[in-house]
């Protein structure tokens, strides 16, 4: 029973705190020293955005989140959009056509069947729209003060292709890294909506299934390296959790990083990083040098991939640390974020 | 993003730095007031860029660095208490007080809340008259006014159950401390262009002619901290030392005379102590007699807290610009963002954050160790 035991403890976090569900190192140290060695098996992925699993001879994608978002609905989407598409997502990051889904709802006493029924039926049409198909459920009630309204969980799987192996331990250096459009987006959207700031600009979610997109790319070829889509903590969460798995460095260029007028114009009120803000419709991808200008001409050939724009390269030097070139000349180290991004005094 | 791009234009960056290379002829010091000019020199790399006579130090004006340890303590001993909700901006939650933050507060049930206004927290007052509502008021000249504001507006509207733990302080004073400094090596000063944008530059000629210090308001994007490097070394190159401003499209002479008449009737200026500097003379504002009702240390009995600064942090000497953040030994070792000893690490406008977040490359430091799993197949929840 030893074997197993954490190496170290949660540092001085004798209780969870926000932050722990932030996407950041916090989210990470939680996973690594509580739930991984509970959890331990040779199936479990903690190195990608769903588990890859074989039954049957076939090589299944496995992934589950759920969502906590306020409010239940925003500009561009709603908890029942993200609940398809984050889970839809995350097998896509394996390649794979999300096939089936489960979900659960935890309702909070109190809450309008009309908000469910909302929820409910923007649930069903993202999944209409991914191409999946809902086939399990569950319902619980809680107490009223206990719960936001509704909390839904999803669990998806999907098929992964033949010669399709996405994981960071793939990437080498001189891989181009190629974002599929505008960052930030999401959490500004988000932001704005929730603590009730206006921007000028109404900013809708970027929330949508990456599927379609990934097999297109995939159709260029099989042999991309690692697929992410940066949700909570954003872009430099992604970047650093390929840097730190994959032992390489990774180079971005700055300017490079789409990064739409609003999003820009409100995290700069907030004092926020576009690069740590949450995407919800976006990929990241580490592609072979010579197939990178055919992968970004197919990502913008599709509706999804419309703004991709190569932003950096894997590189020998620095291994596991993100760095990025700024527009002036310099460099900078981007750094994984510690928890969630606080919005700065002044 | 045009607004912006229009100050970061890698050409007319390299037109400023061409200049400053042509004017400067031997070592200067200048200190940015500012920790948002710091970051934005750090994260912008403009320090690597600058020609190496100009020396850019770091001042104190972090407003979450240089908030006592025993405010915060004070506020974390407030915002423990059951009945009383606890609104602060984002960057005070982290700031580790003495053994705990407001995070972990909040983790131990204590109801702490974030607000985009200290106006946010009034109006949880006013929906929440059973609770008393407290405003953590720390900051400059730039947070002063609206924090005012809101005292101003809880009165006349009645609010009873609102009140501000005030710990605001000013920029002149603190000049002048580091100037008589007798370790001082500051030539030439950036000041913040947001705090002139309240106060104006009336306060700075006599400083710049006692001290014989030019002073150029400068505003945050980097060819604004150019311009400001530039005219203040041209100033230096010539021997004058007068006030300019390089930030006009947000800074007027007189500044912001609603925002000066409102911090004019709301506080009155006192002495106030800085964190990891001590006490400097009429550096702060508290509350005016006839607003004292509003002053959350006297509406809650915050006495007899025992408030210790961890030995080893000399986060003092950097907000003084006596130390650079990396010539700590504690520095990327025992004092990083996940387990800081002062407040320079933990804010976002804190030097040795800046220095830690975005040049840890150049200066050797080893990264902390990388989670070696990535969180998502096992995560909990997904907030947004």
């Amino acid at each position: 029973m030893l074997a197993w035991t954490c190496p170290a403890p949660l540092r001085d976090q004798p209780r969870v705190v926000m932050g722990h569900g932030g996407g950041g190192t916090l989210s990470a140290e939680l996973v690594e020293h509580i739930f991984a060695p509970a959890f331990g098996g040779p199936a479990l992925s903690v190195t990608t955005d769903a588990a890859t699993v074989e039954l049957g001879g076939a090589r299944l994608a496995f992934s589950t989140d759920s969502f906590v978002v306020r409010p239940l609905f925003f500009p561009g989407g709603s908890i029942g959009d993200l609940a398809v598409n984050g889970t839809v997502n995350d097998l896509a990051m394996s390649g794979a056509r999300a096939a089936y889904l489960s979900c659960g709802f935890i309702l909070e006493e109190g809450v309008e069947t009309d908000v469910v029924t909302r929820v409910a039926n923007a649930l069903g049409a993202a999944a209409r729209a991914a191409g999946v198909q809902v086939a399990t459920g569950d319902t619980k009630v809680v107490e009223a003060g206990h719960g936001d309204g509704v909390y839904i969980n999803t669990s998806g799987i999907g098929l992964i292709p033949p010669g399709v192996d996405l994981r960071p331990q793939r990437v080498v250096p001189g891989d181009v890294v190629i974002v599929s459009g505008p960052v930030g987006v999401h959490g500004v959207a988000i932001m704005s909506v929730r603590e009730g700031l206006e921007f000028g600009v109404e900013i809708e979610s970027d929330c949508a299934p990456l599927g379609g997109l990934v097999e297109s790319m995939l159709a260029v070829t099989p042999d991309l390296h690692v697929l992410r889509d940066p949700t909570r903590g954003g872009l430099a969460a992604s970047l650093n959790e390929i840097a730190a798995a994959s032992g390489t460095g990774i180079v971005i260029q700055e300017r490079a990083v789409p990064v739409p007028a609003p999003v820009a114009n409100a995290c700069a009120v907030l004092g926020l990083d576009p690069m740590y803000v949450a995407n919800e419709g976006k990929l990241v991808a580490f592609v072979p040098r010579e197939q990178a200008d055919a992968v970004l001409a197919a990502m913008r050939a599709h509706p999804l991939g419309a703004g991709a724009a190569v932003i950096g390269e894997a590189v020998e030097a620095h291994p596991g640390m993100v760095v990025a070139r700024t527009g002036l000349g310099g460099t900078r180290v981007v750094d994984m974020p510690l928890g969630e991004q606080l919005p700065r005094i002044c | 993003m045009k607004y912006i791009d229009e100050f970061q234009d890698p050409e007319l960056a390299r037109r400023l730095l061409d200049e400053i290379r042509a004017t400067v002829t031997r070592p200067w010091a200048l200190m940015e007031v500012c920790g948002g000019q710091t970051h934005t020199i750090i994260r912008h790399g403009i320090d690597q860029l600058l020609p190496p006579e100009v020396e850019l130090i770091h001042g104190p004006g972090c407003p979450v660095c240089v908030t006592p340890l025993e405010v915060i303590d004070k506020a974390l001993e407030i915002a423990s208490r059951p009945g009383v909700i606890f609104c602060s901006f984002g960057d005070m939650l982290r700031v580790p007080g003495t053994g705990r933050d407001l995070f972990q507060v909040r983790g131990q049930g204590g109801d702490v809340r974030v607000v985009y206004s200290p106006l946010d927290a009034l109006r949880i007052a006013e929906q929440n008259p059973d609770r008393e509502v407290v405003f953590f008021g720390i900051g400059f000249e730039t947070t002063a006014p609206p924090n005012a504001m809101t005292v101003y507006q809880a009165r006349k509207l009645g609010i009873r159950n609102f009140s501000l733990l005030v710990s605001h302080v000013r920029v002149p004073p603190a000049i002048e401390a580091i100037m008589n400094s007798p370790d001082c090596r500051v030539q030439g000063f950036l000041a913040a262009g947001h705090v002139c944008s309240v106060m104006g530059t009336e306060e700075y000629p006599e400083l710049a002619e006692r001290h014989r210090v030019p002073i150029v308001v400068t505003g945050f994007e980097p060819l604004d901290i150019l311009e400001g490097v530039r005219r203040t070394v041209l100033q230096l190159e010539r021997g004058e030392h007068t006030v300019e401003n390089a930030y006009p499209r947000a800074v007027l002479p007189e500044g912001n005379p609603a925002a000066r008449a409102m911090l004019d009737d709301v506080f009155e200026v006192t002495d106030r102590a800085w964190r990891g500097i001590g006490v400097i003379p009429d550096s702060g504002w508290r509350l005016s007699e006839r607003y004292r009702e509003y002053d959350a240390e006297q509406r809650f009995s915050v006495e007899g807290i025992d408030t210790r600064e961890p030995a080893e942090c000399r986060s003092g000497e950097v907000l003084q610009g006596l130390l650079k953040p990396h010539e700590c030994e504690a520095f990327g070792t025992t004092c990083t963002p996940r387990s800081p000893l002062g407040a320079t690490m933990v804010s976002s406008e804190g030097a040795c954050a800046a220095y830690y977040l975005y040049r840890r490359l150049d200066l050797g430091t080893p990264s902390p160790k990388s989670p070696s799993v990535k969180s998502t197949a096992l995560e909990g929840s997904s907030v947004v």
